[in-house]
């Protein structure tokens, strides 16, 4: 693994550790209104500085880092299980189930994903369960095209046929030899889908579809800092920065294990 | 022949696309919680009142009616009016269209050419620092929502250097800042394909051909590398049409853009089923006939492609 690879790596498990661990070290609660200290600049008594409601920025967006990740992470898991059965069904079985299932999972992904998100983010009440919904229905469609193309390839290999041919069945063939072979295909798309995913999250947020108030997310604090773009604007860059910085590192972490 | 045959089971196919899609979107916004009889009359009116809104919206009928009345309307080539509005939603995205069309087609204008020019740079320099700096760019450009770039690029433009006039509908100069906004992950995307895409053809043989037949640098990127390395690079342009549907979602809601994007967000907000129905098959019919150019593209480009065999 390159260098770039291993500083993104080092950055997450720093930015997912500060999330979890910010209430026993960090004092400022992301909840505090503090209406004698709003839109204090950033300097030593906030290091980010406080918002229109004198809240403090680094204790929300570290609050907003677990919701975002959290919320990002669980949603590309369920894509990622739901898109491994799909594809590896439709694979192994070809013929017109898996024209039906690729008609399908063609559909999904034709779709403006932010379209179907916004979607089902209105159908269903406001939250994070909603948003992980979202955007886990919408993103499960590229695993499924991966998982299948992977197994049209290793379907026929010898393997595979020895275990028939010792007389295993149809789930045990699916589930213990083909399955375990598309992990490692799998987990790299997880961690290049991620970065993207906390994007539609944010986005989500940003409309407010997101994680409701009083909880910080990334999106809706950029939302809210809106109006204060020119007298505040660390209300709204510190929170995009955090996206960015993620993102990035995910992405680039993903990149790094497509490579190998 | 067999082009003509092909297009026309494409075309089969999008209109089932169609049909299951509107399915899909219909039972959706029936599943709302929110009345939208409701919404538009408002808590207080007496049930009198909301049961005629129903009668009138058809909200009374049972859900396969609906969608069948759905399906016949849309088959007239109407898509209904806003219930907040009246205004028949077939109008306002026939008025709203070329404003979204202005705006992806400048974004695309602004990230084609930047986003080749940096790909092909960036597989020109592999290995050396510069190469390496753009494959890093390239992965912010993906990295930074446009919803954040887009605010970042509206102060220091608009409200430091007063360049541009922040938000609004308008001429050329409103249309600028959205537009560069938008072109930015498509920027990184096509940089990103045009390198992996120039690299592979690098390593093609007919390559050292070209260089050993002492022809220049630039001619042998020019002539021989691009016109192999294009084929991917177009299919890519066009399909990432759909991310500029998503895109202009966000960035015209920032911008205040008059386009299909804000009004499908308006729609969404309350509860405007005809608008979001409408946004929603209007986007989907737009992806759908750019896919069908990419495939003409490169039946064009390629002679190789043979799309439509099998």
């Amino acid at each position: 693994m390159g260098v770039k690879a291993k500083v993104s790596a080092a950055i997450l498990v720093f930015i997912v550790a500060a999330s979890l661990l910010a209430p026993l070290f960090y004092h400022y609660s992301p909840h505090r209104i503090d209406l004698d200290h709003i839109k204090t600049s950033p300097g030593f008594s906030h290091l980010f500085g406080t918002d229109q409601e004198g809240r403090d920025v680094l204790a929300r967006v570290l609050e907003g880092a677990k919701i975002s990740i959290g919320v990002s992470l669980l949603a590309a898991i369920s894509a990622m299980v739901i898109g491994l059965a799909v594809g590896v069904v439709s694979g192994y079985a070809g013929g017109k189930v898996d024209t039906a299932l690729m008609a399908f999972v063609d559909l999904i992904l034709a779709f403006p994903s932010l379209l179907l998100a916004i979607g089902i983010s209105v159908v269903l009440p406001p939250g994070m369960f909603t948003v992980m919904i979202a955007i886990a229905a919408v993103g499960w469609a590229s695993f499924a095209r991966l998982a299948r193309g992977y197994v049209l390839g290793i379907r026929d290999a010898q393997y595979v046929e020895a275990a028939r041919a010792i007389g295993c069945g149809r789930y045990r063939v699916l589930f213990a030899h083909i399955l375990p072979q598309c992990m490692p295909l799998a987990l790299t798309m997880l961690t290049l889908k991620i970065g993207g995913f906390i994007i539609t999250e944010a986005s989500l947020s940003f409309l407010g579809l997101g994680a409701q108030p009083p909880v910080a997310t990334w999106g809706g604090m950029i939302s809210s800092g809106r109006a204060y773009l020119e007298t505040a604007p660390w209300i709204s860059v510190f929170p995009g920065i955090a996206i960015a910085l993620t993102t990035f590192c995910f992405n680039a972490l993903g990149d790094a294990l497509a490579k190998n | 022949m067999d082009f003509v045959l092909y297009l026309g089971k494409k075309f089969l196919l999008t209109v089932i696309l169609l049909l299951g899609i509107a399915l899909i979107t219909f039972s959706l916004t029936k599943a709302l919680p929110g009345d939208p009889a409701l919404a538009l009359v408002g808590e207080r009116a007496s049930p009198a009142t909301i049961a005629a809104i129903r009668k009138q919206i058809g909200a009374d009928k049972p859900f396969l009616v609906q969608y069948v009345d759905y399906v016949k309307m849309i088959s007239r080539g109407e898509l209904g009016r806003s219930y907040f509005t009246r205004r028949e939603v077939l109008d306002e995205l026939k008025q709203k269209f070329p404003n979204t069309m202005r705006l992806a087609l400048l974004a695309m204008a602004l990230a084609l050419p930047a986003g080749l020019a940096l790909g092909f740079l960036a597989a020109m320099q592999r290995g050396r620092p510069l190469g390496e700096a753009l494959n890093s760019i390239s992965i912010v450009g993906i990295s930074v929502p446009v919803f954040f770039s887009g605010l970042l690029i509206m102060l220091f433009a608009s409200l430091e250097l007063k360049l541009f006039p922040p938000a609004g509908t308008g001429g050329t100069e409103f249309l600028i800042l959205p537009a560069i906004t938008l072109s930015l992950p498509s920027i990184a995307t096509l940089s990103k394909v045009s390198r992996t895409s120039a690299l592979e053809v690098m390593g093609l043989p007919f390559i050292k051909t070209a260089r050993a037949k002492g022809i220049s640098e630039f001619r042998v990127m020019a002539v021989h590398i691009f016109r192999n390395a294009i084929i991917p690079i177009v299919t890519v342009a066009g399909l990432d049409f759909g991310s500029y549907l998503n895109g202009a979602v966000l960035t015209e809601t920032i911008f205040g853009w008059d386009g299909i994007g804000r009004y499908s967000v308006e729609g969404v907000m309350r509860r405007d089923y005809p608008v979001v129905l409408g946004t929603v098959l209007a986007g989907t019919v737009i992806f759908i006939v750019i896919n069908m150019l990419v495939d003409i593209a490169y039946h064009v480009l390629d002679p190789r492609v043979r799309v439509y065999g099998r």
